[in-house]
């Protein structure tokens, strides 16, 4: 039952997500935090936030370590083959048929259609953890190290693993 | 020999690429091309254009295949398990130690200074698909679709799933004249 949930959370993202691994985190968040609760906004913005630390891709960092979480390593195996088992087996199988509509119009229009959709789940979430973070940090905090973060990424263009390696290392001394 | 390239390629591109799968992509493109020479450019595109045209991560779409490609199912097999693989048991082992010390102050300090960071990084990545679509779609109907989802998402709580499924069907099925028009420029 908990293998069977955890290859629906991790096979819808990987078949609805569009545009890559980054546009499935929100439909990842949607069906982790918001219908089986295996994890607070709080902790999955964690999880979130060092996965950025950490090299790869994002969605099977995300999808091996929840299934871990939640059903150990046989879990992270089944939400590791849920990401990318389906969008795998349609791209061998339907190589030929891709490969004469590669460049046709409909198909472009898939992806720009689901753009701005992305975009409002990611706002979405993006609220909610600022929201999780003023209640775990404080407005001052939040907004301090918001403020630094985003000109350190924006502005000076330093990698996010240092942006968050930086934030560690703040936290550990000013917020424990 | 060909398994222990396709394992070093995508090891190597999955281990240096910091930000997610897309920006990986040049790095698959440099082990690919330039340093095992399995494709040439037209190709990759291609197989870019072909992953991009379906759902789900595009770094294990294109690891897949190109492992497919060069060393049939044993090479697919392969190439994913170099790109997902290690970068999963790393994020395990670092969030199992951190867990098991939450509840010392210092790392429960992290913990917290962390969230605002991962706010900002995905407003950044909010704001990167809604300048996408407004190069794409205009203004005008970047800002229909961003309301539309807005309304059905929040105020009428339908499970996402739907209103992805319902765009999709809507690209297929539209055929105004600025997707023809589109078509004759590519």
């Amino acid at each position: 039952m908990i293998y069977w949930q955890l290859f629906l959370a991790f096979f819808i993202p990987g078949i609805l997500g569009y545009g890559g691994g980054p546009s499935s985190i929100p439909l990842i968040e949607n069906e982790v935090v918001g219908r089986y609760g295996w994890l607070t906004v709080h902790e999955f913005s964690e999880v979130l936030a060092l996965g950025n630390a950490l090299p790869g891709p994002i969605a099977t960092k995300m999808a091996g370590y929840i299934g871990y979480q939640v059903a150990g390593v046989p879990g992270a195996a089944v939400a590791l083959f849920a990401t990318i088992a389906p969008s795998m087996i349609l791209m061998i199988a339907l190589l030929g048929l891709l490969l004469k509509f590669k460049h046709s119009p409909k198909v472009k229009r898939m992806t720009l259609l689901v753009r701005p959709a992305i975009a409002v789940l990611l706002g979405i979430m993006t609220i909610n953890f600022f929201a999780s973070s003023i209640e775990g940090a404080g407005y001052v905090q939040t907004i301090i190290i918001s403020i630094a973060s985003l000109l350190l990424l924006e502005k000076w263009k330093v990698p996010p693993a240092y942006v968050i390696g930086g934030a560690l290392v703040y936290g550990a001394i000013f917020l424990g | 020999m060909k398994q222990r390239d396709i394992f070093i390629a995508f090891f190597r591109s999955g281990m240096l690429g910091y930000g997610g799968g897309p920006s990986s992509i040049p790095l698959v493109h440099r082990e690919v091309v330039q340093t095992f020479k399995w494709m040439d450019d037209e190709e990759f595109s291609d197989v870019l254009a072909l992953a991009n045209a379906l759902p789900g991560p595009i770094n294990t779409k294109m690891a897949g295949y190109i492992g497919w490609r060069v060393g049939g199912v044993w090479g697919m097999l392969n190439a994913l398990f170099a790109t997902a693989v290690p970068t999963v048991v790393l994020m395990i082992v670092l969030l199992t130690v951190l867990n098991a010390y939450k509840d010392t102050p210092w790392v429960a300090g992290m913990s917290r200074a962390v969230v605002p960071v991962a706010g900002v990084l995905l407003g950044v990545l909010t704001w990167d698909f809604i300048v996408k679509s407004k190069g794409s779609l205009g203004w005008v109907g970047t800002v229909v679709i961003l309301a539309i989802s807005v309304i059905v998402l929040e105020l009428l709580g339908i499970h996402p799933a739907i209103l992805i499924v319902g765009l999709l069907g809507a690209a297929l099925l539209s055929k105004s004249k600025k997707t023809e028009r589109q078509g004759e420029k590519t």
